[in-house]
């Protein structure tokens, strides 16, 4: 069963100390939680979140479900999420969000063999100045060709 | 006419970011100056500069301010961070490179409002601002200008940070509200308005970061001074992000009124070399498109655009060229609101459904002539019957695109595959 460290259980109890009511520490609850369950968010998370926080498991739910930032399915240790909105798509995002595809050897939301990488085509993200690009984790790349994202994607470990 | 940089004046400096550069470059003595002055003299002063919220709708923000009730209730000040929409990266920039100027417009905007509690609420997704703010606030409460009894004044303001986890419908000031709260970001129907009834059912008020940041050049100079720039319904700069098929895409700084085709070939360096501009979306994903000959005649102010049947919106300029086709680029903004509905009015939660699939079975060789048509009867229908705007923010492209590029539409239809591109969707991006 799925158990916060006591480190993310501080964290949590803070949370629920920082707003003036404890519902609002449900979505810096989820990143914590997500982060500690190698970057999803399963029925046993809600189950112990709803627990620690004392908050109905509908109640975490219906949050989790809302939100893309919290994933439903597993993904891959780098989690690459490439733009697809106007004015990326202006500059050729979808064709560079299929070739990562093909060179990962995966459809997009699947994770390659290795663990390693997830590919999702996503909705903007304030980068569209600088397109195409990727947020890879919580780091943004930019400016991207089809090969420098590649350099970068095959850097990472 | 060129770019006015009443607060992007010192951006490009990195020590701009932390406070002690920030002071050495002014910042915090229009803060010394408000504290010194009647919470009621900042919102007339705010008010006569006609500063109106540079989110998106452009509602004047000294009467947004004046709708609060006069009594001694807890209030709250909002800075809407939820940058969202299409096109825009204002807010990020404004963030990374000046978090102490959105600071200090916060704390004036409190003390204005009599407000002892404010939140920044950032989207998710700008781990790097948000660090950046959250580094901000901790120097500038070690400074003194946050917490109790700032500068010996006798007023108090905290500021805290509250990170947003990926919603587009959170950038709605009654869906932010909703999402601080715990709950889902869903809007609420209004009224009452936030100012009335928002944030725990308290009076509260939602701010833009610009507009917020602006406050600081108001109070430092006056109404007077901020008025000398832009148009008469229309003072004072703007940020616009440019964005697109264009030279130079980036953020800009210049007074409203400033002429469209000039932002695009002067600031921006012109469409890339072989291209020619076939439209603009002047305001983000969700203001109405606008083709070459119109952008020839538009000026860059709330009244201009709204005459020529679209808005100025969030200041995201995405500017488009021949080689795009805006059936294919309908569909973008279609799988987009599709995907950004709450689900909670039916309207809309259908609505946005049916334009995404109808737009794809065009795309996809599907279409009927009739097809267009129905896409101009489904995005009728949802205009003006729902609690937020995003109804109609999906509506809006539905029926400009099909207005002005109807032979776009026609010819994907008839033939199977797009008239600028020659081929199906299918083959265009795989």
């Amino acid at each position: 069963m799925f158990q916060l460290s006591p480190e993310g259980l501080k964290t949590v109890k803070s949370e629920m100390a920082r707003y003036e009511v404890k519902q609002s520490a449900i979505i810096p609850a989820l990143y914590v939680a997500q982060k500690e369950n190698n970057g999803w968010v399963n029925e046993e998370v809600i189950h112990h979140l709803s627990e620690v926080m004392e908050i109905p498991k509908a109640h975490i739910n219906e949050v989790f479900k809302f939100y893309t930032m919290f994933n439903q399915k597993p993904v891959g240790k780098f989690h690459v999420q490439v733009c697809a909105n106007i004015s990326c798509a202006l500059n050729g995002a979808r064709e560079l969000a299929s070739h990562i595809c093909k060179e990962m050897k995966i459809g997009f939301d699947q994770v390659t063999e290795d663990g390693k990488f997830t590919i999702s085509k996503v909705e903007c993200l304030g980068s569209c100045g600088t397109a195409p690009m990727m947020q890879v984790n919580e780091t943004y790349y930019e400016n991207l060709t089809p090969e420098s994202a590649m350099n970068i994607l095959r850097g990472l470990k | 006419m060129s770019e006015i940089k009443l607060l992007t004046e010192f951006y490009n400096k990195d020590e701009f970011r932390g406070i002690n550069g920030y002071q050495k470059m002014g910042g915090y003595e229009t803060l010394k100056k408000a504290l010194k002055m009647q919470p009621q003299q900042i919102i007339d002063e705010v008010k006569a500069s006609g500063l109106r919220g540079r989110g998106g709708a452009g509602f004047p923000t000294g009467t947004k301010w004046s709708f609060l009730p006069k009594n001694n209730e807890p209030r709250y000040l909002l800075c809407n961070a939820d940058e969202g929409e299409p096109g825009t990266f204002k807010d990020r920039m404004m963030m990374e490179r000046a978090p102490h100027q959105l600071i200090e417009g916060m704390i004036i905007s409190g003390h204005a409002i009599h407000s002892k509690k404010g939140y920044i609420y950032i989207r998710g997704e700008y781990f790097y601002p948000i660090s950046v703010v959250e580094k901000a606030l901790k120097e500038a409460y070690d400074a003194g200008f946050l917490g109790k009894n700032i500068l010996g004044s006798g007023v108090d303001f905290d500021l805290d940070v509250y990170a947003g986890a990926g919603a587009y419908i959170c950038g709605e000031e009654t869906g932010m509200i909703s999402s601080l709260e715990g709950l889902k970001g869903q809007p609420k129907l209004k009224p009452p308005f936030p100012a009335v009834q928002g944030y725990l059912r308290k009076p509260t008020i939602v701010n833009n970061v610009e507009t917020l940041a602006a406050v600081v050049p108001i109070i430092k100079d006056g109404a007077a001074a901020y008025k000398k720039f832009g148009t008469e319904k229309s003072p004072g700069t703007k940020l616009f992000s440019l964005s697109g098929n264009v030279m130079r895409p980036g953020n800009y700084e210049v007074p409203l009124g400033y002429p469209l085709k000039d932002m695009i070939n002067v600031l921006g360096g012109g469409m890339k070399p072989g291209r020619t501009l076939k439209a603009v979306i002047p305001g983000g994903s969700s203001a109405p498109v606008m083709n070459a000959a119109e952008v020839e005649k538009a000026t860059l102010d709330y009244e201009c655009l709204a005459q020529m049947g679209t808005m100025l919106g969030s200041g995201a300029i995405i500017v488009i060229d021949d080689s795009q086709c805006m059936v294919d680029m309908l569909g973008v903004l279609m799988h987009f609101y599709h995907h950004e509905s709450c689900g909670q009015c039916t309207p809309c939660r259908e609505g946005t459904g049916w334009l995404d699939k109808i737009v794809h079975s065009i795309l996809e060789g599907r279409g009927r002539l009739q097809d267009i048509d129905l896409l101009e009867k489904v995005a009728d229908n949802m205009k003006g019957r729902t609690i937020c705007a995003l109804s109609d923010a999906a509506a809006l492209p539905v029926l400009s695109f099909i207005a002005k590029f109807r032979d776009e539409f026609e010819f994907y239809v008839r033939e199977g595959r797009s008239k600028v591109k020659g081929t199906a969707y299918a083959e265009m991006h795989h």
